[in-house]
């Protein structure tokens, strides 16, 4: 048993690994096509990704797309695809924003009540996709996307200086900034701050751990992404929980784009960045919805993008990363089809020699 | 994996619904025509049956409908391609880059062509290994604006008004204009009930077409013979509800799903090299704008039919097109019509003793109403996400009646019919 389960350890490391390998491969095709040698472009973003500076922008950037990929992970154990990640977390931080330039109260509380803002507005902006889906039968795939648009749209409408917004700088709209004792502080490195809601963030990885393998409700979200009918035997109620899940997924979406706000910018302006949503999706395939696999597929991610700025003083399109990104999740999902298919494999021939092995016992034995 | 198929549980889901007749057609369209004449009569919003108005309509609901047509085959031979919009994307890029290179055309085939490699890539993705379908797709639409970005970078950064998320200017494609449209002009200008409603909208469609417009709209019947009436489309849909009943009859399930799936992607390629050379003659990253997910609504919307498909494309693309003509005043006046229609529909499920779906119906209606009532226009940024909130309005109005192809989504192995 002991041997197999490493035989299993090692079958969960080959699929991402061999996902990377043809990524490489590829993207080193592409730039030697374009004419740039790839060894050269992988070693300067190397050497700038190792940089001190660039590892803190890295960490920053990997805690925001861990809290995406977690709440796209959510859905995802369920069958779900929270498409809707990336307006959840906009219309959330948006929200939180301009509530939090309104407060006065001190600033941790000020802190709390933002990131409670922000959990409840992402939570109800999914919620519109989860009430479609139970009582219409609206696939949520598609009303998530129309969300993200939508809510893109408000958020602009509002962030307006005749309306929620402020004209800051040169020309700049944005929320009216937080006070400075709500700023939330950073981790010091040597390379600078990283943000400090990185705590929370591992938080909610534990959390993810705890709810979905150590509850009566984390088994039957998974029992339902198993198998349905299953699930609607032993007495879960399809309905709520497509509900539940949905909406804590827009929940942790919520809090996407807190590390920013709070560590950060301190204010919504109309450059608050976007995509994050599309990030985590990839991210949550990478990790295989395991929270330590994503945390691995976030810090990926953003290595990548991070030391890709170096490509574009050498003369090389920093897009090849765009290409290296969605070369790996696509590779990476078929490498663990692969990998299951060839565990199941190996499983059905154990389990046959061991009734062979079985039978034969039982003939040789006298009656 | 279900994901896409509407909640089958509820008994009146089931139920076949009845083939629409001809006069009831034509009834409907004449009510609607009655209902938008009156509805610009009151409000003064002469753009919202203008030929300007019909004419974008039309140029919009192509892309959408070419997508929609890309999923209607995908889906029939039961793979859900949400990486449409991957191949849209992909489309309009090779679109722009054949037709820069080589002349308009061309650039037309390309665009198939780089669509095609898409739906390539989502076919062996999840024909051949099994991928979850939706997991392939969204990895797909990933993939599908880094590869245009890398390339833009490459070539087009060199070219005069190019860049890295924009091509240089495209050749046109010519058009025509049918004879009689300066007539209908006339009569549109007199704004008179219902005439020149009819005028404007008929005008808007016979003036200066793209050539490639006609191809497009001609696609949808020939998608209908194809996959309805020869041995071909029999196979293929067969496919898509029970590969094993198909396979047991000397289908080649894998050969169709591939064939169905890189089809899909040549109508979304040619969707998207649509999109960049006659609906904007430019390549602009983003120009796709999710069209891909909103042609996958219409299909869904049109029932998995090319018919229905086309009308939901319609729908979408007339929304669309009120952003390009005097969007705020345009949809204020069709808040009014909402208001009406929500109405009428909430009355008729209160009279079939659908309660709560009157009800909920008579409160959208009224603060529809509202709405109008209390402002002269709407916001353009409520403008520009109009065909986003009609997608999801439909939806929710129609996804229960609606009946899937019965293995679409599902994984298929071959062998699996014993």
């Amino acid at each position: 048993m002991r041997r197999f389960d490493l035989q299993r350890i090692a079958l969960g490391l080959a699929a991402p690994v061999l996902a990377l390998i043809v990524a490489l491969l590829l993207s080193s095709i592409a730039l030697q096509i374009s004419g740039n040698p790839p060894l050269h472009a992988f070693k300067s973003m190397l050497d700038y990704g190792t940089d001190s500076g660039t590892i803190v922008q890295t960490l920053n950037k990997s805690t925001t797309y861990y809290l995406s990929a977690l709440a796209v992970a959510i859905g995802f154990r369920m069958n779900l695809f929270n498409i809707g990640v990336d307006g959840q977390y906009q219309i959330a931080a948006f929200a939180a924003a301009v509530v939090g330039g309104w407060l006065i109260t001190p600033g941790p509380i000020t802190m709390i009540i933002v990131v409670l803002v922000a959990i409840v507005v992402g939570a109800f902006w999914a919620g519109i996709a989860a009430v479609l889906k139970a009582t219409r039968g609206v696939s949520e795939v598609i009303s998530t996307i129309m969300l993200n648009v939508i809510g893109g749209g408000i958020v602009a409408y509002l962030l307006d200086p005749k309306r929620l917004g402020t004209i800051i700088g040169s020309q700049q709209v944005s929320t009216r900034p937080m006070k400075a004792d709500a700023y939330l502080p950073g981790i010091p490195l040597p390379g600078g701050d990283v943000y400090g809601f990185v705590v929370v963030a591992a938080l909610a990885g534990l959390g993810y751990w705890v709810l979905l393998g150590r509850t009566r409700f984390g088994f039957d979200l998974r029992a339902t992404g198993l198998s349905e009918t299953a699930a609607v035997a032993s007495g879960v109620q399809v309905k709520r929980m497509v509900v539940r899940t949905m909406l804590l997924s827009g929940a942790v979406a919520g809090l996407v784009g807190m590390p920013l706000l709070l560590g950060g910018s301190h204010a919504y302006a109309s450059d608050f960045p976007t995509g994050y949503g599309f990030s985590g999706i990839a991210i949550a395939l990478l990790g295989r919805n395991h929270p330590i696999g994503i945390a691995i597929g976030a810090l990926l991610w953003s290595f990548l993008e991070q030391s890709a700025q170096i490509l574009d003083l050498e003369g090389v399109p920093k897009e090849i990363v765009t290409i290296m990104q969605g070369v790996t999740v696509l590779s990476v999902v078929v490498a663990y089809e692969l990998v299951r298919r060839f565990s199941l494999v190996q499983e059905q021939r154990r389990v046959g020699a061991e009734l062979r092995a079985a039978a034969a016992a039982g003939e040789g034995s006298p009656a | 994996m279900t994901a896409l198929a509407p909640a089958a549980t509820d008994a009146p889901a089931t139920r076949a619904r009845p083939r629409v007749r001809a006069p009831w057609v034509l009834i409907a369209v004449a009510a609607v025509l009655v209902l938008v004449s009156i509805v610009r009569l009151i409000t003064d919003a002469n753009d919202i049956t203008s030929s300007g108005t019909a004419g974008a309509a039309l140029r919009l609901a192509v892309p959408i409908g070419m997508a929609g047509l890309g999923g209607l085959w995908a889906e029939r031979a039961g793979v859900v391609n949400i990486g449409l919009e991957g191949q849209l994307i992909l489309g309009t890029w090779f679109g722009a880059w054949g037709a820069y290179e080589f002349g308009a055309w061309w650039g037309v085939l390309a665009g198939i062509a780089g669509g095609a490699l898409g739906g390539l890539v989502h076919a062996i993705a999840t024909v051949t290994f099994g991928v979850d379908h939706i997991v392939s797709g969204v990895a797909l639409n990933i993939l599908g604006g880094g590869v245009t970005r890398f390339l833009s970078a490459l070539i087009f950064t060199d070219t005069p008004g190019g860049g890295v998320t924009q091509s240089p200017s495209l050749p046109r494609i010519a058009t025509v204009t049918a004879p009689g449209s300066g007539a209908l002009r006339t009569l549109e200008e007199k704004h008179w009930f219902v005439v020149s409603d009819i005028a404007g909208l008929l005008g808007g469609v016979i003036t200066q077409v793209s050539l490639l417009t006609i191809v497009a709209v001609v696609l949808v019947p020939v998608s209908y013979f194809l996959l309805w009436r020869t041995k071909f489309g029999l196979r293929l849909r067969a496919c898509g509800e029970a590969p094993g009943a198909a396979e047991s009859l000397g289908v080649n399930v894998y050969k169709m799903k591939y064939l169905a799936v890189i089809i899909s992607g040549g109508f979304a390629g040619l969707g998207g090299a649509f999109l960049s050379e006659v609906a904007t003659n430019i390549y602009r990253e983003g120009q796709t704008n999710g069209r891909g997910y909103i042609g996958l609504a219409a299909m869904i919307f049109g029932n998995w039919r090319p018919g229905g498909l086309a009308v939901g494309s319609a729908i979408f693309g007339y929304t669309d097109a009120l952003q390009l003509r005097s969007g705020g005043e345009s949809m204020h006046a069709l808040l009014l019509l909402l208001a009406i229609v929500l109405a009428l529909l909430g009355a008729w499920s209160l009279w079939r003793r659908r309660r709560l779906q009157g009800i909920a119906s008579l409160v959208v209606a009224a603060g529809a109403l509202v709405w109008y009532l209390g402002s002269d226009t709407v916001p353009d940024e409520f403008v520009g996400f109009a065909p986003h909130i009609t997608t999801l309005l439909v939806l929710a109005l129609a996804a229960q009646r609606l009946r899937p192809p019965a293995a679409d989504g599902k994984p298929y192995r071959r062998g699996e019919a014993g």
